[in-house]
């Protein structure tokens, strides 16, 4: 892609504000005017949005749109560093626009503060020349993807987990696409979120970053981009490689032929339910809130109190009492567990403890209960002196 | 010997390693033998009928085996199998 530079021309502030790119032989003036008359979209105001945008305020896109419907939290700090402290319950669109806009006054963001869907995709994306796809879910990285496709817009992608990081860039003219590379996305579950999972801080702003220097190069029109390429990230092992990548001739949205030819529902796509999901029905007496826990533990009740996170959460902090068997060593630890025992079986917010309830009952244990809310719920309503996390 | 390398939300299916040495003459004989020695890692990889998942991407150095021999993509020694998975972080 190379935009057409309209003709406008740089202020005398931005002559000097740019001046590390206009003697660059590879921008120049002309890069910086195509820069100015560019208009990016970031999907997402998170890890990899945060460098994103901050570079590509830095560098003078002069139009950079921003989706993203989430507020600022507190474990969002240690990689978004496009927000602050000071930003905490603030609509991440405000807090990074006003960053972006701190950087560089030249640069006009625009606000798009909707869940990007199938029915608003197209028209949000429309007048963009590049997205870039800073999601965190399957079901907007297919949607972006397809879009970008239907579209003609090049896909700047990048992907993040614990260490290890993608970028490509997608949906080009002559070059793959997302569904290419991963036709189809895992099950639901099978790979955590970062939520779920962790993630090292850095590695949003290295992958962001990648992401943001595709975008200018896309933008002028120079260097060899990650079209037809993968590259894996490594940071554990500080590793990078780089895996070829065809267009195929079987894609579902931009081979030969295509089956896909408008937007789908993307959350059946991806077995994922649209609203989150309803808790499964669990028989009488099969929950216990936090409340309900410390009287049992107060009156000295008889019952075995299982903690079924990881050692290294347990090690952040832990509800008294509480006997540590990791969900994943359940199934073959279950025959140290007395079945005819009273168990409670509590995590971090009450989803693996509900699947560590479904274990033991398969089992044959008679007397399980999940604890709502997890130890999350044991901070709010029992002892706030346990840290949350 | 080839190399396959395990990318991080396989690793905890492999006691943690981020690369085990398989012997085998094609990357399929590989994969098998690497999930008959970590049982637990079958199902992240292969499908009931025994195929690869389609989310699952196996590459033989830096080339897609699906546009090689697939699964019957010769593996000599020195060569490196890798597994990469979709992952879908980013916030």
């Amino acid at each position: 892609m190379a935009t057409t530079a309209v003709p406008v021309a740089l202020s005398n502030e931005e002559v000097l504000r740019y001046s590390r790119h206009l003697i660059l032989p590879e921008v120049g003036m002309d890069g910086q005017l195509k820069l100015k008359a560019a208009r990016v979209l970031c999907i997402g105001a998170g890890g990899l949005g945060a460098p994103l945008g901050m570079y590509l305020a830095a560098a003078g896109v002069g139009a950079i749109g921003m989706v993203d419907f989430d507020v600022v939290d507190r474990t969002n700090l240690q990689r978004q560093i496009i927000h602050g402290t000071k930003d905490i319950g603030r609509k991440k669109l405000d807090s990074a626009a006003e960053t972006m806009l701190d950087i560089n006054p030249n640069v006009n963001i625009e606000r798009h503060e909707v869940a990007l869907s199938s029915e608003n995709a197209l028209q949000i994306m429309k007048d963009y020349d590049v997205v870039v796809d800073g999601t965190d879910n399957f079901p907007t990285r297919y949607l972006v993807n397809d879009a970008c496709v239907l579209l003609g817009i090049p896909n700047v992608y990048g992907s993040i987990y614990r260490f290890e990081g993608q970028a490509s860039v997608f949906a080009t003219k002559d070059g793959p696409c997302y569904r290419c590379l991963y036709p189809e996305p895992p099950p639901p579950g099978l790979v955590p979120s970062c939520a779920e999972g962790g993630v090292l801080g850095i590695l949003p702003g290295m992958i962001g970053i990648v992401q943001a220097t595709e975008t200018v190069k896309l933008i002028l029109g120079r260097g060899e981009t990650l079209i037809g390429r993968l590259m894996l990230y490594d940071a554990m092992n500080m590793k990078v490689r780089e895996m070829k990548l065809r267009k195929s001739p079987e894609c579902p949205i931009c081979g030969p032929n295509r089956t896909i030819h408008e937007l789908i529902d993307y959350h059946q796509f991806c077995g994922v339910p649209k609203q989150p999901a309803q808790p499964e029905p669990v028989a009488a007496g099969g929950e216990i809130d936090a409340v309900g826990l410390k009287e049992l533990l107060d009156r000295n009740h008889n019952f075995v109190l299982i903690d079924v996170r990881e050692p290294h959460e347990y090690q952040i902090c832990r509800i008294p009492n509480a006997k540590l068997i990791p969900l994943g060593d359940l199934p073959r630890r279950v025959r140290e567990l007395d079945p005819a025992a009273e168990y409670v079986i509590h995590c971090r917010s009450g989803v693996r403890s509900a699947k560590a309830c479904t274990v033991l009952r398969d089992a044959g244990f008679r007397s399980v209960r999940n604890m709502a809310g997890g130890i999350l719920a044991w901070s709010d309503k029992v002892d706030p002196s346990v840290p949350k996390y | 010997m080839a190399k396959i390398l395990i990318p991080t939300p396989l690793r905890h299916f492999v006691n943690g390693q981020d690369a085990v040495e398989i012997a085998g003459g094609t990357v399929g004989e590989c994969l098998e033998k690497l999930t008959t020695d970590f049982g637990d890692l079958r199902k992240n990889l292969f499908n009931d009928e025994g195929k690869l998942r389609s989310f699952v991407n196996v590459y033989l150095n830096d080339e897609d085996i699906r546009y090689l021999d697939k699964t019957a993509t010769a593996a000599c020694d020195r060569d490196t199998i890798s597994i990469v998975p979709s992952i879908a972080g980013g916030r």
